[in-house]
């Protein structure tokens, strides 16, 4: 056990490490599916709502974009002024037009974000994401990626993550806490 | 009334008629079986499913096979220190007297290779492959990608 614990010291970052920055400090340049220029500024005064994930994804994407939808659709209009953005892990594959006709199959106000390798990575490191390559048969390839959902308040500060297999009755009073 | 409402809110959003079907295999009954609409034939399609063993000797589902698909394979969705990854399943076990869901963010069968883009409402077969009870064909509906399972007459019982 103590081996364990003195291997976690000198390897993993502290907590605080782990955390997302504030919107205002972050550095990413990304597009969205419809080609527009977007960076962290463009989000000032606004509540965030941040997913990162890939549109050859099968299973947990879409079943995440299935239930922020769901959110979405019981907080009504009350989240209209809400920004949320998946982020594209897959920026090879997952160019503005994919993503137009993959965000097309849920809640309208959902954004597709992606941009070219270094910069999903600039985002990725400013959300304190991960997200990793994995060669599958024939030169496919698939993604592991964090797969929390990144809440931020109207001021940029960093609210909460909803957890994948967090029950998902929790998730619209979390969010509710970021709209006011 | 209520009961009535909600019918018909079913049949209202039911895109399509779907089959629902159930399938048995000895002891086990195969029933849920639903996809997901696929963008394209690039990417990768799913399939999930409900297995109940009444048997009193555990089984195992050990494969699938599909003419949707050149490349089925069982997997599942693993989430370690938020990060989630999809390994592949060797088996998945299907205990004496228990229920096993294919389920999003659980396991699940991984369509690769699809022959054709997976449209709602469309449906297809996949075989199952237990390691006692043997092969059994059940068709697959498919629901929109948006879809969170299949609204059977009977679903949640
Ligand atoms: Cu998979």
């Amino acid at each position: 056990m103590l081996g364990v614990g003195a291997y976690r010291t000198r390897n993993l970052p502290t907590r605080s490490e782990l955390l997302p920055l504030p919107i205002g400090e972050m550095t990413w340049t990304l597009t969205d599916h419809r080609g527009r220029s977007v960076r962290p500024a463009d989000w000032a005064g606004r509540p965030v709502m941040v997913f990162f994930g890939f549109t050859w994804c099968p299973d947990v994407c879409p079943t995440t974009l299935s239930d922020i939808s769901l959110w979405l659709e019981e907080l009504g209009a009350d989240a209209d002024r809400m920004i949320v953005a998946l982020i594209s892990v897959d920026p090879e594959r997952d160019t503005p037009d994919v993503l137009a006709d993959y965000v097309s199959n849920f809640d309208q106000r959902i954004l597709g974000l992606t941009g070219s390798a270094d910069e999903v990575a600039q985002a990725a490191a400013d959300f304190r994401a991960t997200y990793r390559r994995v060669a599958k048969d024939a030169g496919d390839y698939t993604m592991d990626h964090t797969a929390g959902v990144f809440l931020f308040h109207p001021d940029g500060r960093f609210a909460s993550i909803i957890d994948f297999h967090e029950d998902r009755r929790f998730a619209v009073p979390k969010i509710r806490r970021t709209l006011s | 009334m209520k009961h009535f409402l909600l019918a018909a809110a079913l049949i209202l959003s039911a895109p399509a008629v779907m089959a629902c079907e159930t399938v048995t295999i000895g002891d086990l009954t195969i029933e849920h079986a639903w996809s997901k609409a696929t963008i394209g034939a690039g990417r990768p399609g799913v399939f999930y499913v409900e297995i109940t063993n009444a048997g009193s000797v555990d089984d195992a589902l050990i494969g699938i096979a599909t003419p949707a698909a050149g490349m089925p394979m069982l997997h599942e969705t693993v989430v370690q220190d938020g990060i989630a990854s999809m390994p592949h399943a060797m088996s998945i076990p299907v205990p004496a007297g228990q229920n096993v869901q294919l389920s999003p963010g659980g396991y699940h069968g991984m369509l690769m290779g699809l022959t054709t883009a997976l449209k709602e409402g469309d449906s297809f077969p996949v075989t199952l492959s237990f390691e006692k009870a043997g092969e059994v064909t059940v068709n697959v509906d498919v629901l929109s990608l948006r879809a969170e399972g299949p609204d059977c007459a009977d679903a949640g019982q």
